[in-house]
């Protein structure tokens, strides 16, 4: 299945973030930033990048043409790959501690391992500058207190609707609670229309249920605490997995969704959402590409398609407004030359980060570009991404997978109705011990 | 070359660090020295024949089967995550870890079922095929490459095959079960976590069946048409004869498809990890979806090698076993008829 260039990289659960304060900067003139190198001699970096599908591939092909020249006596190699290939050409890469120079971090606990390694290099003195530009988008790629990635795009989770089924079944607008919710599932239940899907068989979708209930149990601290400690004995987590609870047991999930893929062929859980066999999915904001990617006509559900972030939870102590998310941030490996550093610099500059917005290629960090993103969908969900008090990176990846992985397994049980609301934090818990 | 081979046992094994020097002399010597003597000259020199021809395989498999074993074995001991070095001993602690965890207990259980579930179900069920195709009958070519053309297919196509037809709601399975009133499980068969295993195991028996049809019917081409006939003479009906001769006659090909099909189920990977990549709730896992799933997935490649040594341990332990307890047999019996000068 082809996903949207920008969008596979978020496919796997991955990537990360937190603040997305980048508000409304004054904007810069986005001329020629192109960073010059004062180096005269022959260079070559290689760049690993995932947008392997046009306009995304030849955008980038010509950024990279643009920074050879106004650098002379550099070569840039740059490597397209389909998404699931690099990560494991980097897996490979980073075990025969051959990394490329400029590659995709997607931040958190990986990232932090990957530092622990030895494998990437410190950017904060020498991007200072696109460090402070990019402001609170950086948090999810620091690890005690230097950056080592920055993000190029950034987004949120929430739920995908079809706007034609929810009038169908005379819903007239979103839920805005957890009640809400599955009031609506019901509703639309009644009239006929398969409410939810869910890609529970890939289990990090699912898990995106319990990490935003967490999100509206917990107050803001408390999470950004877990992270840095990975202790979850307050009680908002158990009370998390029990509002999930109650969200399952009210069965408003696609017929088979345990054994549901996220975002593979027509009866995926994007599948079914693009094909109007459901009426809504939770996802990140890849899914209007993943959709396009699964419908003939490569239009997805078109003007049918609405958003609504994850409603809130009357008992939670979390703030409403924050947000799940994610992102992709370019990172160098240790040994790469200093130029692959400016490359970087470049690459989120105003001119290219304006690029990549107007192909709709992501969501920008660099506030220069906000304006620039055409695609209705996405447009509206940087809005909610800049207006979020809080962007929480997605648990796994900010736990890193042995913790992160140990606790997807144990959501998707639940799901199963094999685990209850205290087993997720006991095995998280558990998981998280064995790794310090 | 006969001769050259037999005598190949008795050379001393030449250490991997024998000259060239050493070499080019040896043949020198043999060269003036050939003659029906079994000189030392000529041991070495069938030593350094046997070398030269074993050797690039030899060099092959050390490199690609023997060094990634000795090093799985290695990480095993280790707590690593894939990159970085190597320096957090943990002695045994993963083996440990391995066999305490209920996932991985579960996934021997589902290899243990898949075991006896091959040989209860395909063994009766893929005879009995092959008894009947063994007749002569219209139609008798198409009908065996019928049956065989599941096994031709690759793992994972058949795999992505029976994942859509068995899909919830839209799948065929449900689809044609639906037509005659019949309602599938609501999760789907291969969401459901208390009949996923043998869904998995159905499609196993599909996809397999062929090669155990086409293992009998070799076998039974051995069964001398004398002893069939003479047993007709004798008043026996076709059954007796099955009974009585063929089936028995047929043991040691049985035995070698059950040793397949037996290691085959432990080490069972590419099917169950496209059905259901070992879900719904870790009721479809495997030793091997397990160890990938903490290797590739999760970054515990020690806890991943420990996993895949005990594979390695299971797998080798039920074939020892299978080998003294049942082969033996067979390979006991050849033997005399090799002293007996059987031909």
């Amino acid at each position: 299945m082809r996903r949207r260039s920008v969008t596979p990289v978020l496919a796997l659960g991955v990537a990360l973030s937190v603040l997305a304060a980048c508000g409304t900067g004054g904007s810069e003139t986005s001329g020629n930033d192109t960073p010059a190198s004062s180096s005269g001699a022959a260079t070559s970096i290689t760049w690993w990048h995932n947008s392997n599908t046009d306009p995304g591939k030849a955008y980038y092909d010509e950024v990279a043409k643009k920074f050879e020249a106004a650098n002379p006596g550099v070569t840039v190699q740059v490597t397209a790959m389909q998404h699931e290939d690099m990560l494991t050409k980097l897996d490979a890469a980073f075990q025969s501690g051959d990394a490329p120079d400029v590659y995709m971090e997607r931040g958190g606990g990986e990232l932090a391992d990957h530092v622990e390694a030895g494998l990437v290099k410190d950017l904060s003195a020498p991007a200072q500058d696109v460090v402070s530009k990019l402001g609170g988008s950086v948090a999810g790629w620091q690890v005690d207190g230097k950056t080592y990635a920055l993000p190029f795009s950034v987004g949120v989770v929430g739920f995908w609707y079809n706007k034609a089924l929810f009038t169908k079944a005379g819903v007239d607008k979103p839920p805005a609670t957890v009640e809400e919710l599955i009031a609506t599932a019901d509703t639309l239940r009644a009239a006929g229309i398969e409410p939810i899907s869910v890609g529970a068989g890939d289990k990090w979708p699912a898990a995106h249920y319990w990490y935003y209930l967490a999100l509206r149990q917990c107050p803001q601290q408390v999470l950004q605490d877990a992270v840095k400690s990975l202790d979850f004995s307050d009680p908002c987590f158990v009370a998390a997995g029990t509002e999930l609870e109650k969200i399952v047991k009210a069965k408003p999930f696609n017929k088979g969704f345990l054994s549901t893929p996220a975002q593979t062929g027509p009866t995926s859980a994007s599948g079914l959402l693009a094909t109007g066999k459901v009426a809504m999915e939770m996802q990140g904001h890849w899914e209007p590409g993943v959709m396009q990617g699964l419908t003939e006509d490569k239009k997805g559900l078109g003007e049918n398609l609405g958003w609504f972030p994850f409603p809130a939870v009357s008992t939670g102590k979390g703030d409403p407004a924050s947000a799940l998310g994610g992102g992709d941030a370019w990172a160098v490996g240790k040994n790469a030359p200093d130029v692959a550093v400016d490359f970087v610099k470049y690459l989120l500059s105003d001119e290219v980060q304006t690029g990549f917005a107007e192909r709709d290629m992501g969501l920008p960090t660099n506030p220069a570009a906000s304006g620039s993103v055409k695609d209705p969908a996405l447009a509206g969900l940087l809005k909610v991404r800049d207006q979020a008090p809080f962007v929480q990176l997605y648990f796994d990846t900010a736990f890193g997978q042995a913790v992160g992985g140990a606790m997807n397994d144990e959501i998707a049980l639940l799901f199963a109705g094999k685990a209850g609301p205290q087993d997720i934090v006991e095995k998280t818990q558990a998981a998280a011990d064995d790794a310090k | 070359m006969t001769s050259l081979l037999g005598r190949s046992s008795a050379a001393p094994h030449p250490g991997p660090g024998v000259t060239s020097g050493t070499a080019d002399r040896a043949t020198a010597r043999s060269a003036v020295r050939r003659g029906p003597s079994r000189s030392g000259g000529g041991r070495l020199r069938t030593a350094l024949e046997v070398l030269f021809f074993v050797g690039p395989a030899l060099a092959l498999f050390v490199l690609f089967v023997v060094w990634p074993v000795v090093r799985a074995v290695q990480f095993s001991f280790y707590r690593w995550k894939g990159f970085g070095p190597l320096d957090d001993f943990v002695g045994l602690r993963n083996y440990v870890s391995v066999l305490q965890n209920e996932v991985f207990v579960g996934a021997f259980v589902h290899n243990m079922v898949i075991v006896g579930l091959s040989i209860a179900v395909q063994l009766p069920l893929g005879l009995g095929i092959a008894l009947l195709l063994n007749r002569s009958m219209r139609g008798q070519g198409l009908l065996r490459t019928v049956i065989f053309v599941p096994y031709v297919l690759s793992e994972v196509i058949a795999g992505v095959v029976w994942f859509q037809l068995l899909q919830p709601q839209y799948g065929v399975v449900d689809g044609i079960l639906g037509a005659v009133g019949v309602e599938g499980p609501e999760q789907g068969w291969l969401g459901t976590p208390d009949i996923a295993l043998y869904t998995v195991f159905g499609v196993l028996t599909w996809k397999y069946l062929g090669l155990a049809v086409l293992l009998f019917l070799a076998g039974l081409q051995g069964v001398p048409h004398e002893l069939v006939e003479a047993a007709q003479m004798d008043g026996a009906s076709w059954w007796q004869v099955q009974r009585r001769i063929t089936v028995p006659l047929l043991g040691p090909t049985v035995r070698t498809w059950a040793f397949l099909s037996m290691i085959g189920s432990i080490q069972l990977f590419d099917m169950v990890w496209i059905l259901t990549g070992g879900g719904p709730a870790n009721a479809t896992t495997t030793m091997a979806t397990f160890l990938i799933n903490e290797g590739t997935k999760r970054y515990n490649y020690g806890i991943a090698t420990a996993a895949s040594v005990i594979l390695f341990g299971v797998a080798l332990v039920f074939a020892l076993l299978y080998q003294y307890f049942v082969l033996r047999r067979d390979v006991a019996d050849a033997d005399a008829d090799a002293r007996r000068g059987v031909r």
